[in-house]
């Protein structure tokens, strides 16, 4: 433990109180990530990936509390911070771009006014090295026309544009690390990659840590160092990018593999995963996946599974990883 | 393409120009005041803007100007054909005077024209910028309007501002502690405020705050408080524009630029008075602007609960007493008052929100 990671979340609980109950969207999740690092976040609709993400930045609606847990930047619990520190804390130590470019920017301000914004919030520059930093940071996201985009506003400009306005506000303080919750999500194919491209290259330049967040496993599969995979609330899986996709041992992953499109095999039909996502009002008391596994066993639904170390560089929480080690101590007592 | 369409351009203005100097030139000599020959000049200046300003927003105002114009026209027609085929005129009442009196009052106020004739005569006087006279009390038009709009204005004027300020105070404390003790109150009060009319408040208060509490005086001309009036006035618009800024606020509170600006870690009053004001006062700009027209031009129960007087008054005086310039010099000057308004808020609208084109 000679040199603390830069973010450590442990074991974060969030909940949403609501009419109907508390929604409880994060149920203990862990990670660590290193500076300089990208880790994955992979999980479908409603598995907590986003919340979380909120919860480390505390912009979290107003229904919406942090029940347990701890979240240290360089050793410091952010949770305890006051609202004072945490407003300085956003934006210049970790930054945030968020899924939908279209309702993100505001749309009475002009792009420029909205970037300066960010830069005079936690720099003391004067209002022309505002000024210039605010054109640097456009032509280092790649907008073309720089200057005239800083005098339009929000609807002037494309969806691709857009989101690396937010990409260039985002950065232009530059932070520690930059959560990217489903940056490519709303954007068409073509504009996606050119996205993630800048993205990588950026973080080769600037050296921040990147989490993203996705719902899509192709995606990330080549940028990520580490992966995590979560279903309701929980991390069911992580690892090495590669060992998450090429040795996934948690039946959830498996299932969403299977549902990435290939080209390489024709007229193969693809295999969505059955059934819907867990309730989070009301969660099951074994593993939250298993009314949805092929695989499932009684004490699945019994009993919550631990993360097990599959091997070096992959953890997965799945009770057949348990059973399957049983199975082989057995063969080899047997031998 | 690019340069034939300037060019065809270029001989449209040409053509155009050449159209308007040869009607301004026939206009001089038929037209013999000076005032109808400026008035003519204008129209056709902003014909010409309404078609050829490069500005978007200089060609819209242009022909916002010109279809004002024309609204103020067809408004003056209806109600000048209207007021005439109600039965009846200035001069017949119950202590009718003697046929020859009536004949030299009707040959002055050309009521025994036919009532197209009339109408002509009326907007020749008009552009000339002549209201006419009083049939009641022989006193000018122009001159009575510009004295009891005095009083209105300044009703109105203080009853608009704060109804606004209030107004928006109020409504984003609201949404700010939504399902709290604070909102509730005030959606209570608004929404009573709203429901209750203005001649039952106006009397309310006149009798609790000055006959019952004596807080304020009665209405006269030594003792002028505008306190009361004030307030009956603004009671109502600012309820409406409270509970318009609460549901507008809490829809933008929601949007996705609001968690924008505090991820950027934008102070919280700064989230909510520069981010979501803003955005949240667009829906309140197009009410703001009838609202104040409105107002301005004064309520007649509020103004005779009270006995202050001003251009409603007379408005109604008008139209009991059948004197007909009065009524069109009220009523043209209203018409003209409100769409000023409309057009203003308008262009404001455009200022706070640059989605709005124009085009």
């Amino acid at each position: 433990m000679s040199n603390t990671p830069l973010l450590q979340v442990r074991n974060l609980h969030t909940s949403f109180f609501t009419d109907a109950g508390e929604v409880r969207a994060v149920n203990g999740i862990s990670y660590n990530l290193d500076a300089g690092r990208v880790l994955g976040i992979v999980g479908e609709s409603g598995s907590g990936k986003s919340v979380s993400a909120y919860s480390v930045m505390r912009i979290l609606t107003d229904t919406g509390r942090v029940t347990e847990g701890e979240v240290l930047f360089k050793g410091e619990d952010i949770l305890k911070y006051s609202p004072q520190q945490m407003q300085k804390f956003r934006g210049s130590r970790i930054s945030i771009i968020f899924q939908d470019p279209m309702t993100c920017l505001n749309p009475t301000f002009s792009i420029g006014s909205q970037l300066r914004e960010a830069i005079r919030i936690h720099t003391d520059r004067n209002r022309e090295q505002v000024q210039a930093r605010a054109l640097e940071m456009l032509q280092l996201v790649g907008v073309n026309e720089p200057e005239k985009r800083l005098k339009q506003y929000p609807h002037e400009l494309s969806g691709g544009m857009r989101q690396r306005v937010m990409i260039a506000m985002a950065l232009a303080c530059e932070p520690d690390i930059l959560i990217a919750d489903e940056p490519t999500t709303a954007l068409d194919v073509t504009i996606q990659a050119q996205i993630l491209e800048l993205m990588q290259s950026l973080q080769k330049k600037m050296g921040m840590a990147i989490i993203m967040i996705t719902h899509d496993l192709g995606v990330i599969a080549d940028m990520c160092d580490e992966i995590i995979v979560m279903y309701g609330g929980k991390v069911c899986e992580r690892g090495t990018a590669d060992e998450i996709f090429y040795n996934p041992r948690h039946e959830y992953t498996k299932g969403l593999i299977r549902s990435i499109p290939r080209i390489t095999e024709k007229h193969e039909k693809l295999v969505p995963i059955a059934g819907s996502p867990v309730d989070l009002l009301n969660l099951p008391k074994g593993c939250a996946f298993a009314s949805r596994c092929d695989h499932a066993m009684k004490i699945c639904l019994e009993q919550q599974p631990e993360e097990v170390w599959v091997n070096d560089c992959h953890i997965a929480a799945c009770w057949n990883n348990v059973r399957q080690m049983m199975q082989e101590e057995k063969d080899g007592e047997n031998a | 393409m690019e340069l034939t369409e300037r060019k065809q351009k270029e001989r449209q203005l040409l053509w155009t120009t050449a159209i308007a100097i040869a009607v301004f030139a026939v206009g001089w000599f038929t037209l013999p005041v000076l005032s109808e020959r400026i008035l003519l000049g204008v129209v056709l200046v902003l014909i010409a803007g309404a078609l050829f300003f490069t500005n978007d927003t200089g060609r819209y105002i242009c022909k916002r100007i010109l279809l004002a114009l024309l609204t103020v026209f067809i408004i003056a027609a209806i109600t000048f054909f209207t007021m005439n085929a109600i039965p009846g005129g200035p001069f017949s009442k119950e202590k009718a005077p003697s046929a020859a009196v009536q004949a030299v009052l009707e040959e002055r106020f050309h009521l025994n024209e036919p009532v197209g004739k009339q109408f002509l005569l009326y907007l020749e006087g008009l552009m000339q910028g002549n209201f006419g006279i009083s049939t009641k009390t022989g006193r000018e038009i122009s001159t009575t309007i510009f004295e009891s709009f005095g009083i209105s204005a300044k009703l109105g004027g203080y009853a608009a501002l704060l109804a606004v300020c209030l107004g928006v105070v109020l409504g984003s404390i609201a949404a700010l502690n939504r399902a709290k003790a604070a909102d509730r109150v005030i959606i209570f009060f608004t929404t009573l405020f709203v429901a209750v009319p203005s001649f039952i408040m106006a009397t309310m208060l006149l009798l609790v705050f000055c006959l019952q509490l004596n807080w304020f005086p009665i209405f006269s001309t030594e003792n002028q408080s505008y306190v009361l009036p004030v307030v009956a006035l603004m009671l109502s618009p600012m309820s409406y524009i409270t509970r318009l800024t609460k549901t507008s606020m809490l829809d933008v509170l929601g949007q996705d630029y609001i968690r924008t600006a505090r991820a950027k870690g934008v102070k919280q009053w700064l989230v909510i008075f520069k981010h979501a004001l803003r955005n949240a006062l667009i829906p309140v700009i197009t009410y703001v602007g009838p609202m104040t027209a409105y107002i301005l031009t004064g309520s007649m129960v509020v103004e005779s609960v009270f006995t202050t007087g001003g251009l409603g008054t007379k408005f109604v005086q008008g139209i009991t007493n059948r004197d007909y310039p009065m009524i069109m010099g009220t009523t043209i000057f209203l018409a003209t008052l409100m769409v000023t308004a409309t057009l203003l808020s308008d262009l404001v609208y455009k200022i706070v929100d640059p989605r709005i084109d124009f085009d």
